[in-house]
């Protein structure tokens, strides 16, 4: 634990910036014509040190990617364009090579990711068999509530809430200063799914940079610093948690939609569905379901700064 | 757990057994339907034209013409399971001391190959799959595209060309030999002898296995176990050594074990190549002079082969998978 | 020009562009081979044990046949032979499959025991069996290659059938009172027969290997055919003084002929594939 004058230091700095990030694939269609889907357009997202950041999008708008873009791990048939930069510096290729699995980290979203072969112990550490590892491993599995014994078990012999505490635990083997969280709580009852996100909040604590990507807004609220809206490939707005208390504080329509649908907040649901990327149009993404479309909606709408959050919307005030 | 497996395991013998009674009268069939007499086959029409009645008779009784099928295949039946397995009409002597002989010729070759093309394609199919794409991988898949399209024989053919005939390094055929008493060969000779036939059947066994195991790895590479990997920062090896080698061993220690089938039926064409006298040899010239009792008891050999080897696949599976082994589920 | 180049910039097309040229190129042969046949027995001792080279391309045998229209007539049949036999032994695995699969427990456990029973043995020494069974000769080629090869794709139909059988969206058809023949035909066929259709191509170069082995063996086509095994068979004998192109070219021509048939199997697999919409 670090005291608070350090991390009040360190806050300030920032980690991960991330601006004008797209990502697109390359796909067949209907036997032999090919064709060139955008699936990220123009994100722009800051991290820094010791700060917990939740991106915050339904299914389907294609958050996900931006962790494995991050990562370099995107699939072959993907390409990214746009400025990564981390602690100041660009983050090349060879960078993130060099420092993904120890300074950056991934909490991956599918408990599939673990060897189903492999001891949950050696996993944990990679494999490394030296007295260190051995003692960060039970350390690890004491942290996260886990008898010690399961360092033998196989994937298969956890629970699903289990095997989804390991995949934490692989974040905390190393010492990350970042750490991007994929979709951590699916299919997690409310109590584990809030001890699960209580982890990353207190490695934010220790000044460890967290990105959490959820479709959980309500989760998000809870822990986050600040909060990234995303919808069909877009951010649409970032906030701090304290602008959902109120509808009028909110500056993206589709984010005062979604605080409308909350349960405290009345329940309404937004009629129609998100756009699937192929559909998308030059413009707002979100213009089909808003009440106050105009000609102008159709062109580019620029990313731009209001009040303490950022807003791509031409009539937010 | 071990009530189950104890019942799996005895499902699974009876059903070989059943399995290979089938194939005994499979067998019987195939060679009781051919219309080829065995008379007119072995002994020649000039010589039967020069023969008594009686002697035809007699010669009819041995090769065991017009002798009603059933009652035939039933004393053929049981004396095979006391352990008896009729006399070999070609060669005139026990059929067991002929498999004896042919079989421990033929062993030390299929061991070998198969031994060698399981390791080998093993090992080629993971650095294939590891650098897909890439110089290692086209190499390797061309390779496997072309021995599989070459027939076993030609491949034979070819090796014997090369180092029989133009390098004379290694000798054209036999496994002993010539005018060498049987006593006097050493181990040496009979492996000078079972090179080039050993090495044709391991290049040509090669192939398919090198093809799963790489299918099977870029399988893996592409999944989210190596995504996760990746982004963990694993290097390559330590990618292949914790995850990509005991994932990509189970369905090729399965595969391997199916493919005695093919090894053997590689080994029929090879040593009719380099007339090496082994089983393959023996089921050739059984089957060209319709020897019924060595044909049968050659074809239930290499069929107990065949069951044996998958069921001790099975038995490997559960003793190598975990999620089998603790789970006590089978497969 | 531009066009063009884009065409071939996209994979599928040229893939299909592929399959097409090599499908025609060995029904070309085949052509080409059977009108070969008869100038392939034409023996002329003047011109015997000739290496390769002008005219004789392949060089001539020891009775001074031509072997460049041996091995071409040669060819022609053994692509002939496989292509028919392959056809007839996927048909009996597409029958023997969906049975399997459709018609109960106990046609599915006769049909299972029997791809079981047929594996067991090894394929060659099965070979040997069925031909000599029916008494050897083209007969016995052509019904032992063809009775022999669909237990896997029968057990590779079945299992696909089966799978089929548990979606939802059949089950739900079926609820809606749909008949067995509508389900057959809407939603069975079509995941079917591209499986089929794979499997029935990937199946033309192992029938064709399998018919040049068994003939080399002694158990196919007489001495007087001009087949691939034969030819190879009889070079055997000649191998020893030196006589290489009686086996390398032959051989040549038939391992590319396999490879044609192979590659063009796979290609149209990956065509047919649902999963290689991506790039």
């Amino acid at each position: 634990m670090k005291d608070m004058t350090e991390q009040n230091v360190i806050k300030s700095t920032s980690l991960l910036t991330i601006e004008h990030l797209n990502i697109s694939f390359t796909q067949y269609e209907s036997g032999i014509h090919r064709r060139v889907l955008s699936v990220i357009q123009d994100l722009n997202v800051q991290i820094h040190t010791g700060e917990l950041v939740a991106i915050v999008g339904s299914s389907g708008s294609g958050k996900s990617l931006l962790a494995h873009a991050v990562l370099d791990i995107l699939p072959y048939n993907a390409s990214m364009e746009g400025k990564l930069n981390y602690c100041g510096m660009p983050l090349t290729k060879d960078r993130i090579r060099r420092l993904r699995g120890s300074e950056i980290v991934l909490v991956p979203q599918s408990i599939g990711c673990l060897d189903p072969l492999m001891k949950i112990g050696p996993q944990l550490v990679k494999g490394r068999k030296d007295a260190a590892s051995k003692r960060c491993m039970s350390s690890i599995l004491h942290y996260l509530g886990l008898e010690e014994e399961l360092s033998d078990a196989y994937p298969f012999e956890l629970s699903g809430g289990m095997n989804r505490r390991v995949l934490i635990g692989t974040a905390l083997a190393e010492q990350p200063k970042l750490v991007i969280a994929d979709e951590p709580t699916p299919g997690l009852d409310p109590a584990i799914a809030d001890r699960v996100i209580k982890y990353f909040r207190d490695m934010a604590d220790q000044g460890i940079g967290v990105l959490l990507i959820t479709h959980d807004l309500e989760l998000a609220l809870r822990a986050a610093d600040r909060i990234v809206v995303f919808y069909a490939g877009n951010t649409v707005e970032e906030a701090l948690p304290e602008d959902f208390r109120n509808e009028s504080s909110l500056r993206h329509p589709y984010t005062k939609a979604l605080w409308r649908a909350m349960p405290q907040n009345g329940f309404q649901p937004l009629a129609g569905t998100q756009p699937y990327v192929r559909d998308l149009k030059e413009g707002c993404p979100f213009a089909d379901r808003c009440s106050m479309y105009t000609e102008a909606c159709s062109q580019k709408i620029p990313y731009r700064a209001l009040r303490s959050g950022y807003v791509r919307c031409l009539y937010a005030e | 757990m071990a009530k189950h497996w104890g019942q799996h395991l005895l499902k699974q013998i009876l059903r070989v057994m059943l399995l290979m009674a089938a194939t005994s009268i499979v067998t019987f069939m195939l060679m009781k339907l051919s219309p080829i007499d065995p008379l007119q086959a072995n002994v020649g029409q000039n010589a039967l034209g020069s023969m008594s009645q009686e002697q035809i008779a007699k010669l009819r009784e041995y090769w065991g013409v017009g002798a009603d099928p059933v009652k035939q295949y039933l004393s053929w039946a049981k004396d095979f399971c006391r352990g008896d397995m009729g006399i070999s009409l070609l060669y005139r002597q026990p059929v067991r001391n002929v498999i004896a002989v042919k079989l421990s010729n033929s062993l030390l070759l299929l061991a070998f190959a198969w031994v060698m093309s399981g390791i080998l394609g093993f090992l080629l199919g993971i650095l294939a799959a590891m650098y897909q794409g890439r110089l290692p991988d086209r190499i390797i898949k061309g390779y496997c595209i072309i021995i599989s399209s070459t027939p076993t024989f030609w491949l034979a053919l070819l090796l014997l060309l090369c180092f029989g005939v133009w390098l004379k390094v290694l000798p054209i055929g036999l496994s002993v030999p010539i005018g060498v008493e049987a006593a006097g060969v050493t181990l040496g000779d009979r492996i000078y002898h079972a090179i080039l036939p050993a090495l044709t059947l391991s290049i040509t066994g090669i192939s398919n296995i090198a093809l799963h195991t790489r299918e099977k790895m870029i399988e893996i590479m592409e999944s989210d176990m190596v995504l996760f990997s990746k982004a963990r920062g694993e290097s390559r090896w330590a990618m292949f050594r914790y995850h990509g080698f005991r994932n990509a061993l189970l369905p090729a220690i399965t595969l391997q074990f199916a493919s005695i089938s093919e090894i053997f039926g590689g080994s029929v064409l090879v040593e009719q190549v380099f007339s090496y006298p082994g089983l393959g040899q023996a089921a050739v010239s059984a089957g060209l002079g319709s020897d019924l009792p060595l044909l049968m008891a050659i074809t239930l050999i290499s069929s107990a082969f065949v069951f044996g080897g998958n069921f001790l696949a099975d038995l490997l599976y559960g003793i190598i998978d975990p999620r089998i082994r603790r789970g006590g589920q089978h497969i | 020009m531009k066009r063009i180049r884009l065409f071939f910039q996209n994979r599928r097309q040229r893939v299909l562009v592929g399959v097409i040229l090599s499908a025609s190129l060995l029904l070309i042969l085949c052509i080409v081979g059977a009108f070969c046949a008869d100038a392939a027995r034409v023996t002329d001792f003047s011109r015997k044990n000739l290496e390769p080279g002008i005219p004789y391309l392949f060089g001539t045998d020891w009775l001074g046949r031509d072997m460049l229209m041996r091995t071409l007539a040669g060819l022609s049949l053994s692509i002939g032979l496989g292509v028919l036999a392959a056809a007839v032994s996927a048909c009996i695995a597409l029958i023997l499959g969906i049975i399997s699969a459709t018609m109960g427990k106990t046609a599915d456990t006769i049909i299972t025991f029997l791809i079981d029973l047929m594996m067991g043995i090894p394929h060659i020494l099965l070979l040997i069996l069925v031909s000599v069974a029916l008494g050897r000769g083209f007969r016995g080629v052509a019904c032992g290659v063809a009775l022999t090869h669909w237990p896997s794709l029968a057990r590779l139909i079945r299992a696909e059938v089966l799978q089929l059988k548990e979606q939802p969206y059949i089950q739900i058809a079926r609820k809606l009172g749909k008949s067995n023949w509508y389900l057959a035909k809407k939603h069975i066929l079509p995941h079917i027969l591209p499986q089929f259709f794979t499997g029935l191509v990937l199946m033309f170069p192992h029938a064709i290997l399998h018919e040049s082995s068994i003939t080399f063996l002694g158990f196919g086509l007489s001495a007087e055919q001009p087949a691939i095994g034969i030819i190879l068979s009889e070079s055997m004998k000649y191998l020893v003084t030196g006589k290489w192109w009686l086996a390398v070219c032959p051989g040549v021509m038939l391992a590319a002929v396999v490879m044609l048939f192979y590659l063009t199997g796979e290609q149209i697999r990956k065509l047919l594939d649902p999963g290689s919409v991506h790039e």
